[in-house]
């Protein structure tokens, strides 16, 4: 049997383009009558940062929380248009497609740090529990390294059993990037994951970023545009609702298209 | 105006208002002394009539018609016995009817239909669960004057308690973590067993305990559904006897419970069963208080790993 290429897969394009994890397509989303998401359309490309800024109530976070479908936990809320996720070519908004088996792919990181009130160990096993992974050696092993991953390993080594909460702020954070990382996730969202935390935890994040994306595909929404700025390779910038521009982050910030982009980048709006 | 006589209105204003606070404070501990008098007055009072009673025969000895014989054994061991089965049956039923409504009901208005009515049983008088009791379990199901139909009675007459207690625990919990749970890949079933119920399990334990207390002392549903007032033996412990009973059997045996004790011997004319009657009240009110103690430090105990 001969395979039949896929339709929706573009030829493969010139060496600099990466190839997209995800693509956005007509996107729309709902809190009961209210539209919140409007007829989006974007890449997130593959091993890359992207950075979803925008002033408060822009639904730059309400976009995130599609991705793991987050919104299916509260009654009324509506999808429309899809989210493909890449190789596979899953819809991951089609009504067919289980939210957990989305939530098993694409881990995601919360705005305050919402550690479990358990043992830092358990926290970060708990994405393998799920899972249904019982080995005790496969555990500590998977913990390590996600605590590594997180650069928290060197600080929490010798108390791993101690709770979660006696961590401070910065390192509940990278607690709950352990977490998510532990499962080997596709693809990490982060929503404003740094504005509960001082400048020093702020810069020990941003720069596991910029550690995390050799290995996977990261999406973050921040207020901070000197954050977008410092983390992202391609930034995206939304307004009530609607994505006006998206580019690579240097486009955005040195030459925007838009006057608006232009407006709120230069601190003139927003 | 000067500012001298700017800061001496502002004083005056001040001292006013303070009186208010004054006023309130007095009213406000009048309020408090009049509940809390009371009942320090009717337990010293139970406490002088009683406690001269109180031995161990006391505890040991069956009722008698001579009062100075006359024990708790069988109203004591019939509370006992009577609240295993009241908690055997409130705690799954109210913790599962809690979650289930907080965790897995649609919101629609049958769920909203069942809320009010959970809430509105709670307020039924509890005489009315007697005739329930006696009508269903007693006659219907054929279960009899019997542990087993006193402790499904009380169990649902303190449904109610649970089911808010249950879900009041939940909900306290922040939905922070609950999409934390659901974030990683958690089923329903997961995060209810791994975090739902571990986290709310101070709140609903409390709800349970409290919701025994105010069993352990209901009266009315008790002697409708037929509570023995005299009774001079014991359940049949598990393979004991000739021939030996069954584990269950005491379930179904007849029973009396404390308050039914205490009730009976107010009702005789002797003044010396009032000495008795006065010992039993002690006795449970001290079992309540002890309950309660329990769930106070059960709370401290499970939240002291919880902040938030």
């Amino acid at each position: 049997m001969v395979a039949t290429p896929a339709p929706q897969i573009a030829p493969v394009a010139a060496a600099p383009v990466p190839s997209k994890k995800s693509e956005s397509r007509g996107l729309g989303f709902y809190y009961s009558s209210f539209q919140a998401l409007k007829n989006i359309n974007m890449p997130i490309y593959e091993k890359k940062v992207t950075a979803l800024i925008g002033p408060s109530g822009c639904g730059k976070s309400t976009y995130l929380r599609c991705f793991n479908r987050m919104h299916d936990l509260y009654p009324g809320n509506r999808y429309e248009g899809n989210i493909m996720l890449y190789p596979d070519h899953t819809n991951i908004l089609n009504p067919d497609v289980d939210p957990i088996e989305v939530r098993m792919r694409i881990s995601m990181v919360f705005q305050k740090p919402n550690p479990f009130p358990k043992s830092i160990y358990e926290n970060v096993a708990y994405g393998l529990r799920v899972r249904g992974e019982r080995k005790r050696a496969l555990l500590d092993e998977k913990v390590e390294e996600a605590l590594r991953g997180a650069a928290l390993w060197e600080e929490v080594k010798n108390r791993l059993n101690d709770l979660a909460f006696n961590l401070s702020g910065g390192q509940q954070q990278r607690l709950c990037i352990a977490r998510a990382l532990a499962t080997d996730p596709e693809m990490l969202l982060f929503d404003e994951p740094t504005s509960a935390l001082d400048p020093i935890a702020t810069a020990s994040i941003e720069q596991l970023l910029a550690e995390l994306k050799e290995k996977v595909t990261i999406l973050i929404v921040t207020h901070n545009m000197q954050q977008a700025a410092r983390v992202s390779d391609y930034t995206a910038y939304m307004y009530l609702g609607e994505m006006i521009e998206f580019d690579a982050t240097d486009t955005i910030f040195m030459k925007p298209k838009h006057k608006q982009t232009e407006d709120y980048i230069t601190g003139r709006f927003g | 105006m000067s500012d001298a006589a700017k800061v001496r209105e502002i004083r005056a204003l001040i001292a006013a208002h303070k009186r208010w606070d004054l006023v309130f404070a007095i009213v406000g501990l009048l309020a408090l002394m009049v509940g809390v008098l009371t009942f320090v007055a009717l337990f010293g009072q139970m406490v002088i009539e009683g406690a001269p009673r109180l031995s161990w025969d006391f505890f040991t000895q069956f009722p008698s018609r001579k009062p100075d014989q006359a024990g708790i054994l069988s109203a004591w061991v019939g509370s006992t016995l009577v609240m295993i089965v009241t908690a055997a049956t409130a705690v799954p039923l109210g913790v599962g009817a809690g979650v289930y409504l907080e965790e897995y009901a649609p919101r629609n208005w049958m769920t909203d239909l069942i809320e009010i009515n959970v809430t509105n049983l709670a307020g039924v008088p509890s005489i009315v669960y007697g005739l329930l009791a006696l009508g269903l379990f007693v006659y219907q199901f054929g279960l009899g004057q019997s542990i087993l139909t006193a402790g499904l009675t009380l169990g649902l007459l303190i449904l109610p308690v649970v089911i808010v207690a249950t879900r009041e625990a939940i909900r306290a919990i922040p939905a922070a973590i609950r999409e934390g749970a659901y974030a990683l890949g958690a089923s329903k079933w997961q995060t209810t067993s791994d975090h739902i119920l571990p986290y709310s399990m101070a709140g609903i334990l409390t709800g349970v305990i409290i919701g025994m207390a105010r069993a352990i002392g209901e009266t009315a549903p008790v002697i409708t559904i037929g509570a023995l007032t005299f009774i001079a033996f014991l359940p049949a412990a598990p393979f004991t006897g000739d021939p030996p009973a069954g584990p269950f059997e005491w379930i179904l045996s007849p029973f009396t419970v404390m308050p039914i004790q205490m009730f009976n011997w107010t009702s005789r004319p002797e003044a010396a069963f009032q000495h008795n009657a006065a010992a039993a009240g002690l006795v449970l009110v001290v079992m309540t208080l002890s309950m309660n103690a329990f769930a106070i430090y059960i709370r401290y105990r499970l939240r002291k790993n919880i902040k938030w």
